[in-house]
């Protein structure tokens, strides 16, 4: 590495120095460069970044149990001791929606990476082999596809045990297809690209075209997509809990906690409302980083 | 036009014999033995096996795949493990409600989207698009039960104009109270699903219909248009609008199916009797039968709207010729 770098100063100050040429920008300098200018973007990152501290911090911020049973002082208001009321059985609301952005947050984001780590690997698969293989493949796609993902998902909550971890790989499972479909169309068509053409001219080996021209171009989009995705999955493991079929009890989820409020909505209404809030604006913020990265990463806007 | 169909029709053949396949083999992974549900609790080791043979579970897998898909096709699903009815009876008593409600949400959707979405795109950049554009991303992020659960609070509890739950008042009908009292209880208990469910997708339609509009407004014939120095409104509805639809029919297609999907927790919600509801319950009574038959039906609905929003597509668009 050290080698390169002085081999790079050497180059440089063989055309001319410093002063000419400044050091080019990097890749990911430039994608933060523009992604700061998507004011909506940056304000997603940051609620972001505050619901990932919160899940972080849970034990250090909610100090109360998030599971203790406190029949006396059932469906209070929000107070100074219970910020956000507590619920059917006397549980301190504020605590359950701390403690549930872990578990919101983390089916999210498993959940998104086990549907893209499997979308990706069947999609670059079927490109790169092409033929029978791809065809099996992309067969396989539209099957999966054809099922109403909600019911799918339904179907197979149904079947496997209910514990967190099942329910982040159902998501997982029946969201992958149609990324599939975009990674293999993305190589597909980078394959017959110009600029693929001329490295291949250029006498770059397959290995140099695929890791170092192909999947960087392929990346962009699946980035794009994996954000919009955890949103996605966090907005699929509430529908769920709140249907009373994913997160079991007492861990608390954002949907679990709607579904608990849902009876008792005239008498507590904040209940439903503040698990309702974190749920729209975590999903909102994660469209929000999509869009940005959208537009950072495409190398075709200049700026 | 004819081969063209014929052959996308041989083409969905083996697509849904694959899901038949992953159908039965997802259902017949569940754990516990569907014979559970049919014996007595007490019920002795014989009675269980006479059971059993009697409904087949005995039968290799394969044997018993083939004896389903044989009953399936002619419209056949069985009967219900659970409470012995005929499983397709029941979802075609079902069936009428989740579709009543779809129609309305479509029309709802496409009334709104539309005008909304070609607004936004002649005006691009505009307040009203920005509005839009904000919308939205609002409509894609806020849980579709929370808003119903929000509506409910206000508009059915607090204010308790309309009704939270059900399709209709029971015990009112034409017969009793005139037709047009049973049109506005119909009508009110009806408001509530089809504006959370609308809000939720009609954003994503209009966005649609903007970008598409945008798209044909840059177009040389249109340009030609103006620079023939038609009027603005003549150039928008008669050679913009007309191209800028296209798209937007073939969505029509594969957006019912989506629908289908999403109506297990708006049903849910409003306690509205249709095909959701049905697979909710069936689903927590193991009820083997009911859930499989509606997988079915979803995926080959799924298959059916897509063939027709290619359909259209073709019908539509004369430069897309039919090979």
């Amino acid at each position: 590495m050290i080698q390169m770098e002085q081999k790079k100063v050497l180059l440089r100050e063989s055309f001319g120095g410093d002063a000419l040429t400044p050091e080019p920008e990097s890749y990911g300098k430039m994608v933060w460069r523009r992604f700061r200018k998507h004011k909506l973007a940056m304000a997603g990152l940051y609620i972001l970044i505050f619901m990932y501290a919160l899940a972080i911090f849970a034990p250090v911020i909610a100090t109360q149990s998030y599971e203790a049973v406190d029949p006396p002082n059932k469906l209070k208001a929000p107070s100074r001791e219970h910020l956000m009321g507590t619920d059917h059985i006397g549980r301190d609301v504020f605590s359950r929606v701390i403690w549930g952005s872990r578990i919101s947050l983390s089916v999210g984001f498993v959940a998104a990476a086990v549907a893209v780590g499997l979308g990706v690997l069947i999609g670059s698969t079927a490109a790169y082999f092409g033929g029978r293989v791809d065809d099996i493949l992309m067969r396989f796609t539209e099957i999966v596809m054809a099922f109403p993902t909600f019911f799918l998902l339904l179907t197979i909550v149904f079947i496997v045990e209910r514990s967190i971890f099942n329910i982040m790989l159902v998501i997982g499972f029946t969201s992958w297809p149609s990324l599939a479909r975009m990674v293999r169309g993305q190589i597909l068509s980078l394959r017959e690209q110009e600029f693929t053409e001329a490295a291949r001219a250029l006498g770059a080996t397959d290995a140099r075209i695929i890791f170092r021209h192909i999947l960087p171009n392929a990346m962009a989009p699946v980035i794009v997509s994996t954000t919009m995705r955890i949103g996605g999955a966090i907005l699929s493991e509430s529908s769920l809990s709140f249907l009373g079929l994913g997160v079991p009890e007492p861990y608390p989820s954002w949907g679990s906690i709607l579904n608990a409020g849902r009876t008792y909505l005239l008498q507590a209404p904040w209940i439903t409302t503040f698990p309702g809030i974190f749920i729209f604006l975590t999903v909102l913020a994660f469209n929000y980083v999509g869009d940005g990265l959208r537009d950072a990463l495409d190398p075709r806007l200049k700026d | 036009m004819r081969s063209y169909i014929i052959r996308r029709i041989l083409q969905m053949i083996p697509l849904l014999i694959g899901i038949s396949i992953v159908n039965f083999t997802i259902m017949h992974l569940a754990p516990g033995d569907p014979v559970d549900l049919l014996v007595e609790r007490n019920a002795t080791a014989e009675e269980r096996a006479r059971i059993k043979e009697l409904y087949g579970l005995n039968d290799p897998l394969p044997v018993q795949y083939f004896r389903w898909l044989g009953h399936v096709l002619k419209g056949d699903f069985g009967k219900s493990f659970v409470d012995g009815q005929s499983v397709s009876k029941t979802i075609l008593e079902r069936l009428p409600y989740t579709l009543y409600l779809n129609f309305l949400i479509m029309v709802v959707i496409y009334l709104i989207a539309v005008p909304v979405g070609i607004i936004s795109a002649l005006k691009q950049y505009s307040k009203f698009d920005h509005i839009m554009t904000t919308l939205a991303f609002l409509g894609q992020a806020i849980p579709s039960f929370w808003i119903g659960l929000i509506l409910i609070y206000f508009f059915g509890l607090k204010l308790d104009w309309l009704p939270i739950s059900g399709v209709g008042t029971i015990g009112l009908s034409v017969k009793t109270a005139g037709f047009w009292a049973t049109f506005a209880d119909r009508a009110a208990h009806v408001v509530m699903p089809v504006a959370v469910v609308a809000f939720g997708s009609l954003t994503g339609v209009a966005r649609y219909m903007r970008s598409s509009m945008l798209e044909v407004i840059r177009q040389d014939y249109v340009r030609t248009a103006r620079a023939k120095g038609l009027p603005e409104k003549v150039v928008i509805v008669k050679h913009a609008l007309r191209n800028a639809l296209l798209p937007i029919v073939t969505l029509l297609g594969s957006e019912l199916p989506l629908l289908f999907g999403g109506m297990v927790v708006i049903e849910s919600i409003f306690s509205w009797p249709g095909i959701g509801l049905l697979s909710i319950r069936a689903i927590l009574q193991r009820d083997y039968q009911i859930v499989m038959a509606i997988n079915m039906m979803g995926a080959v609905l799924m298959v059916l709207g897509n063939f027709l929003a290619d359909l259209l597509y073709v019908v539509v668009d004369p430069r897309i010729k039919y090979s």
